[in-house]
Formats: structure tokens, C-alpha cells, sequence
């Protein structure tokens, strides 16, 4: 179903109506620059991440701005991971006021932020605390797609650890994720070097060379998380049930990868899957546990059936797999990451879908509980809880239950699953081990469960 | 030439599920059947933009318009278009003689890789014009006056629009294959009891090996159809006993609807390819292609029935491997007929028969049960003519492969296929313990 709003904001017509707009969000294309104007670097107290960041920015061929001019701003960002009283704190709101006027459609507001938890003093604390809320309200003021997100940031973090966070919440590969909160530790494992900015292929294929395990990838979200892997250089193994095997074959054809048709529910599941990749592909750098099913019913109806499907298909599967991938002798490889598709409803719950709401709030608990595990292998497990996005799941909604899901959230609009799958990238990265344990909503800041 | 020659390996398949004919793929095209089975393959596989050694399919029912049919599945696929193809067509031995031609060359160090297999499709049947109609319209296509192309639109007459049907019958007996087989059951004493016997145990083998997930990496989807149609995993003989003879006639006709292949439409292909290949792309080695034969019968003239070269197939082939008919751990005897696969059975334990027209000095002997066509055959899949070949070779090679990993031992197997005409293809399967 198209979004009739957008198509009458896009034509002007919404305008001439008095009917709110709805902005076109930028999103990342093969080729694109990721950066599309100047980029306003700034930072409060002891400057850790200004110079990283204003080198990542000049290397993208724009400039890298220390005060705001008479241009349009593509980006701000500002380190405040030395921010400690509230002196510094109105340093920041001096430097974000000018810049956020200046900012264009798309824009992209990031904050650098200390980790409250090791902060010396109440004072400090609350200073790293209120960035949170600072970003958050960014977030809902901002206007035509623009975006705000945190980055918070232990005191041991280099300004490599969080450059693959940099190029996500900076570029338009974060197009609806709106109002985060991402937490930033030393990296696991061994450290991966951000790539040589001269390096294009780097540049344009981050995933390059490594091998990408898709779970319910025969359409919707899981089909274009593999599209959006494959066009960042990952191999593809598309896994969907056998039953949804036509499909799964041409996500495999049209990403270059391969289809394995299997029912992650099947008692042997784990084994096939692992023993395949490491078979057919000498293990395996990056999980997405994607597949998931909706049984909804309000919970007085609810038959056992319909729950113990959809628990064992969102979470049971899951919780086995990631066992499995833990296991000695495992095909995940050293910087494996494993990626887990929560979801809104975990988060917020939702009516009529206690079963689908428990196991993808199971999945969140579950990210936070096998963190430490898989760090001790050098690899991670993260989690992205989608919002409303536009799929063949949500057309088929009822017109009003579809237009307040489209219209809660900052960015006025749905997601797409590419914004999803795009999620899903950044934390694939063999450059992302500082990311570990984190559930980051990409919901356009949505005002469900916020 | 090369100084020797090499095995080559079954290394996979891929079919879409068989459906009877006028239901599911009612409106696909062979071409379409063959190209989403190919594409099917190439996902599997991982080889999208691949150039294989080539691709040799056919189909037996064929429109004029498919005259390239393999090459322009390829071309319409997810392989690299540098792919060679090439028909062939063999009957109901198709797909295997398909397999048997790429595994040669394979052997012989022509190509490394290839794809083999076919499709056929009895619901969008070729149908052609009456003979009558088709002499004018080509006289009028090669008229150069207006005055010859009156006189000739004069010759045509309403009774020409009767349009000639594919008949499923044989052209020098006009017998259908069902009523050669009916003759061949009666004068073998084929039972009745042991036709539904073999028929319901090819239902229950099929439905528990979709079961089991054994087909989650042979078959794709097609059409929204996940299982071979004609699959009736609750098949009994109790069930079979109450249908009518179709084939034969009065009190001793035994062939039914039940223990006959329906009409069916499907694809199936299998990849091949040598060690090497396998192992430089990281894909499996199921089993190996060993030896194969074809024979043939007068049919028309001589004692034997249409469907029962394969009985003379067998024998040569294993007594060219040194082989005795209980050498086998698995045997695959394509289920045209329950009857087909009985006859032949009786026909190497009958000590007469095997010395005066196979020349042995003993019978073959008997094939157990338990090792014969345990993952189901057509009987309760259904019978693509030309996809049957591809459908039994992955199965094959699949089940060989799990027997040789689970009692760590050389598992060797046995095909039989019967065609018309009076034809038979067979093959010997091995799968080396891991």
C-alpha cells in the first residue's frame, strides 16, 4: 500500500491542503557519497573524537566545518564524551542552537557522549545523563527527514572504535533510525582498523569478504537484508522453510548467494545450518536471525499453538542457533557477528500479540545475556527492533491502525526494510566490535514504548 | 584424448514438485517448468553467473517452438548465458540418458561440470494441425500468385480444423502404454494384491521422506506447490483394492489408476561435475556416475513387452562390473507401472527366462524390498516422462550418501528405468564412505 500522504507532500499538494508533509527520506545508494554537504565538528571539554572525525569528514570531500557559516549543514556533530558540569552542558546548547537552523533535509545531528555509569561525581553524571534526553528532543524538533542519535562512550574507546558508528549515523544508511541511543565499549576480539578512506572498494563494500547467513530471507525484510549485505560485499546463505523455497531462490540468484532451504525449527536445524556453512563456506562471519511469524490473537483466545509457534520460531530457534554458534568448534568466525531482529512490539507491547511482543522482548534478553559469551570469542550480538515498516505484512492492516503507525514517529512516515536491513550492516562489521549487547530501534523515533 | 578416465560426481539436484496434469502447472510451459528448475539449481549451488561445462535436458512432449529448449532455459536463467545446452529426448529415459551423456564427458575430461535432466508437461501438450490442413497452409506460404493462393484456400475444408492430440500410445501398435503393460502384467501372473502392495509403499516412502526434511534440499517450490500432488501419504491397499481396472480387460485386468502413473507435469535436473570442480566451488560429492547401459526389444514383433528392456540392461551392465544383482544396497526401478517394476523382478528370479533369453546360467535372483525405492518413485510422485530420470539420479545419489556417512561404508546403487518404444536406461550409482 502507498503511502498516499507522501506522494501528496512530494507533489506540493499536501502543502496547498494544510495537510502535514511528510519529508523524502535520503537513502544510501552504491556509489553515493555518504556525506552530502559540510559537517559542522565541534566538542566540549577534553576534545577525544573531533579530529577523527573531522579527518573521516575532509576525506569524504566536504568540508568539515568548526562554525556555523552561511551554509547549509549536512551534518553536526559534537564530542561531549568531556562534558562534565553544567557549564559544558550550556557550551553544548550554544553550539547545537545556531547549528540545527542551519541544518538541510536529512541532516544528521550526532552527539559523543561519556557513559553515566563512569562518571566521577553526581554533577558529571548528570551532565552524561541529560545528553539522552537532549537527543531524544533533538530528535522530535528536527524537521524535512533530519535525524539526531547518541553515541555513548567508554573511557577506553579510540576514536577507531567508533568509526563505523561515525559513517552510520552520519551517512544516509541511518535514514530512520531517529532518537538512539548506541553505547560504545572497547572493542572485542581483536580491533578491526577502520578501512583506508582511499580505498573504494573498502569504502563501497564494507562487508566485502564476509560470508553472511540470512534467516527468512525469501521476502519482505529478511529479502532485503540480503540485498543490502550483498551490495555491501557480503556472500549470501538465504535460509528460509522449504515452503517458501521459490522465493528464497531468487533472493539467492539475485544477490549471487546461495538458498538453503531450511525449517529453523527442525529438531537438527542447528546442525544442518552450521555443518553447511562450514562445508560449503568455511564458516561464517555474520548471523541474521530474521525469520519470525506473527500468530495474533488477544490473549484471551490465545490457543497454545499459536503461541508455541511463534515463540519457537522468533525465539526458541534463536536461542538454539546462537547456543550452537557458541559451541566449540563452530563456524563463526573470530569478529563474527550475530545480528537478532527484535521488534517495536517487544519494546511496547501490542494488542492482540502477546505471543509475537514476548518472544521479541525474549530476544532483547537474550542479546544482553549472550553479549559477554560471544565477546569472549571475539565476536558480538546485537539486536534492531524494527518500527512500522512498509511491508506486505502492513499493507494488508486495517487504513487507520496503518496510518497511525505510519504518522507516530518523528520522521512522519514508515520505514522501509532496507532501512532495516541497513541497520543490520553497521553492526555486521567486522569494525563494530565495540557495539555488543545493544538494541537500537529503527522506528523514525517512534512514540510507541519510547 | 586423455590417458584415463575419471568418475564423475553427482554433486546435487533440484526438481519442483510434480503436479498432475490440468491442476497446478496447468498454464506453465515446459520452458518455464525447466528454467525456474535450473534457476532453482543455481541458487542451491551458489553458481549464478557461472559458466558450466553444458546443460543437456529434453522434454518428450515438445511444441515446435522448443526446438532449443535447454539452450533457451539457460539463456533464461541465472547461469552464465556462455553455457552450451542441448536436447535430447529418449522417452521415459530422458533424464537419464541426459545424465549418462554429461557424465561421459565428465569422464573423459571434456567438461567439468554439467547439468542433466528434463521436463515434460501433459497439460500444455503440443497439439498440432491435421496433416490435411498443414500440406495447404505450407503450398500457400510457398505460392508466389495470387491465382494459386485462391485455388488453395479452396482445398480447405471444415474437417481439417480437427487438430491432431498427442496420443499416449505407441505409433506401430496404437496399443497405449498402460494396455502393453496390461499384456506384459498378465502374461508375467502379476497379481492384482501385489501391484497396490508396491503402489501404497511408494506413497507411504514418499510422504515419510518429506517427512524427515530429505527433500528440503532436492525439490523448490513451485506455483505455491511444496509436495508432488499426487502424493497420498494415507494410501492403503484397502484404498487401492476399490478401484477399477483401467488397462486390460475382464476378470484378469489388475491395472488401476492407483498402481499407473497419472499424467504429470515437473522438471528435474541434477548437477554433475569432477572432483575437482566440487571441490573448488566447496560443494558435496553425493556419489559417482559408474557405468550405464541402454537396450532396446522388438516389441512389435518378438516376445517382449514394450516397458522390459531394462531386464536385458541389467544384466549386461553387471556382468561387465563383475557385479551380481545383489551387489546393491539401494535399487531404484522406475514405477511406470507397479506391474513394470514386478515383471521385471520376476523375471530375474525365473531361472528359464534368465537362461534361454538373458544366456545366464543362473537367475539374477531377487531384489529385497527394503532396499527398493525407499525414498518413494513414480508411482507416488507421479511420472514427468523426462524428469523422472533427474528426480531418481538426486535421490538417489542423495540416500547413498547418507548410507555411506551413517554405516561408514561404500554404498552402491542400482537405476532401472523403462521407455517407450521398447527402451531401457540403467545406471550403477556409488558413494564413497566419508
Amino acid at each position: 500500500m502507498s503511502d498516499l500522504l507522501a506522494t501528496l507532500s512530494n507533489t506540493g499538494i499536501a502543502k496547498q491542503l494544510g495537510l502535514p508533509t511528510v519529508p523524502t527520506l535520503r537513502r544510501h545508494r552504491l556509489g553515493d557519497p555518504l556525506l552530502a554537504g559540510p559537517v559542522l565538528v565541534a566538542s566540549v571539554g577534553e576534545s577525544r573524537f573531533a579530529k577523527a572525525v573531522t579527518a573521516f569528514v575532509e576525506e569524504q570531500g566536504v568540508p568539515a566545518l568548526t562554525a556555523v557559516g552561511e551554509d547549509r549543514l549536512h551534518g553536526v556533530v559534537v564530542d561531549l564524551s568531556g562534558a562534565r558540569t553544567l557549564a559544558d552542558l550550556a557550551a553544548a546548547q550554544q553550539i547545537l542552537t545556531p547549528a540545527v537552523k542551519r541544518l538541510g533535509p536529512s541532516g544528521r545531528v550526532l552527539l559523543i557522549g561519556a557513559e553515566p555509569a563512569e562518571a566521577s561525581g553526581a554533577e558529571a553524571a548528570a551532565v552524561a545523563q541529560s545528553l539522552d534526553g537532549l537527543v531524544r528532543s533533538i530528535g522530535k524538533e528536527l524537521r524535512f527527514g533530519a535525524t539526531a542519535n547518541l553515541l555513548v562512550v567508554t573511557s577506553d574507546v579510540t576514536p577507531a572504535a567508533i568509526d563505523s558508528s561515525v559513517r552510520f549515523f552520519l551517512s544516509a544508511r541511518s535514514a530512520y533510525v531517529d532518537g538512539q541511543v548506541a553505547h560504545v565499549a572497547a572493542p572485542v576480539g581483536n580491533p578491526r582498523e577502520p578501512a583506508e578512506v582511499d580505498d573504494p572498494r573498502a569504502e563501497e563494500q564494507p562487508l566485502a569478504g564476509r560470508v553472511a547467513v540470512v534467516t527468512g530471507a525469501a521476502r519482505g525484510i529478511g529479502a532485503a537484508i540480503a540485498d543490502t549485505l550483498a551490495r555491501d560485499g557480503a556472500t549470501i546463505v538465504a535460509v528460509d522453510i522449504p515452503a517458501a523455497g521459490e522465493g528464497l531462490a531468487r533472493t539467492a540468484n539475485r544477490t549471487g548467494g546461495t538458498a538453503l532451504q531450511l525449517d529453523i525449527t527442525a529438531s537438527d536445524a542447528a546442525d544442518r545450518l552450521l555443518s553447511h556453512l562450514a562445508d560449503r563456506h568455511d564458516g561464517v562471519d555474520i548471523v541474521v536471525h530474521n525469520a519470525g511469524i506473527t500468530r495474533d490473537k488477544l490473549l484471551a483466545n490465545m490457543t497454545s499453538d499459536r503461541w508455541d509457534s511463534v515463540l519457537g520460531v522468533n525465539l526458541g530457534a534463536q536461542l538454539t542457533i546462537n547456543e550452537a554458534l557458541l559451541a566449540k568448534g563452530s563456524p563463526l568466525h573470530e569478529a563474527g557477528r550475530v545480528v537478532c531482529v527484535s521488534s517495536q512490539s517487544g519494546i511496547a507491547g501490542n494488542r492482540g500479540q502477546t505471543n509475537y511482543a514476548a518472544s521479541k522482548a525474549g530476544v532483547i534478553g537474550m542479546v544482553r545475556a549472550l553479549a559477554p559469551r560471544f565477546a569472549e570469542r571475539g565476536a558480538t550480538i546485537n539486536a534492531v527492533a524494527p518500527g512500522f515498516i512498509e511491508t506486505d505484512m502492513t499493507a494488508t492492516m486495517p487504513l487507520a491502525t496503518r496510518e497511525g503507525g505510519r504518522r507516530i514517529n518523528s520522521l512522519k512516515q514508515g520505514g522501509l526494510p532496507v532501512d532495516v536491513a541497513e541497520a543490520i550492516g553497521w553492526f555486521g562489521r567486522a569494525e563494530s566490535g565495540g557495539l555488543n549487547g545493544q538494541v537500537v530501534r529503527v522506528c523514525g523515533q517512534s512514540m510507541l514504548g519510547a | 584424448m586423455p590417458a584415463s578416465t575419471r568418475r564423475a560426481a553427482v554433486i546435487g539436484g533440484n526438481r519442483i514438485p510434480f503436479a498432475r496434469a490440468n491442476g497446478a502447472y496447468a498454464s506453465a510451459s515446459n520452458l518455464d517448468m525447466l528454467t525456474t528448475t535450473l534457476d532453482g539449481l543455481v541458487a542451491r549451488f551458489g553458481l549464478a553467473g557461472e559458466r558450466l561445462g553444458e546443460v543437456v535436458a529434453g522434454a518428450v512432449l515438445k511444441h515446435s517452438r522448443d526446438f532449443n529448449l535447454t539452450r533457451e532455459a539457460v539463456l533464461g536463467s541465472r547461469l552464465n548465458p556462455a553455457t552450451a545446452a542441448y536436447d535430447v529426448q529418449q522417452a521415459c529415459g530422458t533424464g537419464l540418458e541426459a545424465t549418462i551423456a554429461v557424465a561421459n564427458k565428465i569422464a573423459l575430461g571434456q567438461i567439468e561440470s554439467g547439468v542433466a535432466g528434463g521436463v515434460d508437461t501433459a497439460s500444455d501438450a503440443p497439439i498440432a494441425l491435421n496433416d490435411d490442413l498443414r500440406r495447404v497452409l505450407v503450398k500457400l506460404n510457398a505460392a508466389r500468385t495470387a491465382v494459386d493462393r485462391l485455388k488453395l484456400v479452396g482445398q480447405l475444408r471444415p474437417g481439417q480444423i480437427v487438430p491432431d492430440i498427442p496420443e499416449n500410445s505407441e505409433p506401430r501398435t496404437g496399443l497405449s502404454m498402460g494396455e502393453h503393460a496390461a499384456r506384459t502384467a498378465l502374461e508375467w501372473g502379476i497379481g492384482r494384491t501385489e501391484q497396490d502392495e508396491l503402489t501404497a509403499r511408494s506413497h507411504h516412502n514418499l510422504a515419510a521422506a518429506y517427512d524427515r526434511g530429505f527433500f528440503d534440499d532436492l525439490v523448490t517450490p513451485y506455483l505455491k506447490l511444496t509436495r508432488d500432488n499426487n502424493l497420498r501419504a494415507d494410501s492403503s491397499v484397502e484404498k487401492l483394492a476399490k478401484l477399477k481396472p483401467v488397462f486390460g480387460k475382464g476378470p484378469d485386468a489388475t491395472m488401476t489408476a492407483g498402481n499407473s502413473t497419472p499424467l504429470t507435469d515437473g522438471a528435474a535436473l541434477v548437477l554433475l561435475g569432477s572432483d575437482e570442480w566440487a571441490a573448488e566451488h566447496k560443494l558435496p560429492v553425493l556419489a559417482h556416475v559408474v557405468d550405464a547401459e541402454t537396450s532396446a526389444v522388438d516389441y512389435v514383433h518378438g516376445p517382449d513387452g514394450l516397458l522390459t528392456a531394462p531386464v536385458f540392461a541389467v544384466p549386461r551392465m553387471l556382468e561387465r562390473n563383475g557385479l551380481s544383482l545383489q551387489d546393491f544396497d539401494l535399487y531404484e526401478i522406475h514405477e511406470a507401472f507397479a506391474s513394470v517394476v514386478l515383471v521385471q523382478r520376476k523375471a530375474w528370479e525365473d531361472p528359464r527366462f534368465c537362461k534361454e533369453r538373458l544366456g545366464l546360467d543362473a537367475p539374477l535372483g531377487a531384489v529385497d524390498d527394503a532396499k527398493l525405492n525407499v525414498a518413494g518413485s513414480s508411482l507416488a510422485a507421479g511420472h514427468p516422462f523426462a524428469a523422472t530420470g533427474g528426480r531418481i539420479v538426486a535421490t538417489l545419489a542423495k540416500l547413498l550418501r547418507e548410507k555411506a556417512d551413517t554405516e561408514k561404508k561404500d554404498q552402491r546403487g542400482l537405476i532401472s528405468i523403462c521407455a517407450a518404444g521398447g527402451q531401457g536406461v540403467v545406471a550403477i550409482l556409488e558413494a564413497k564412505k566419508a
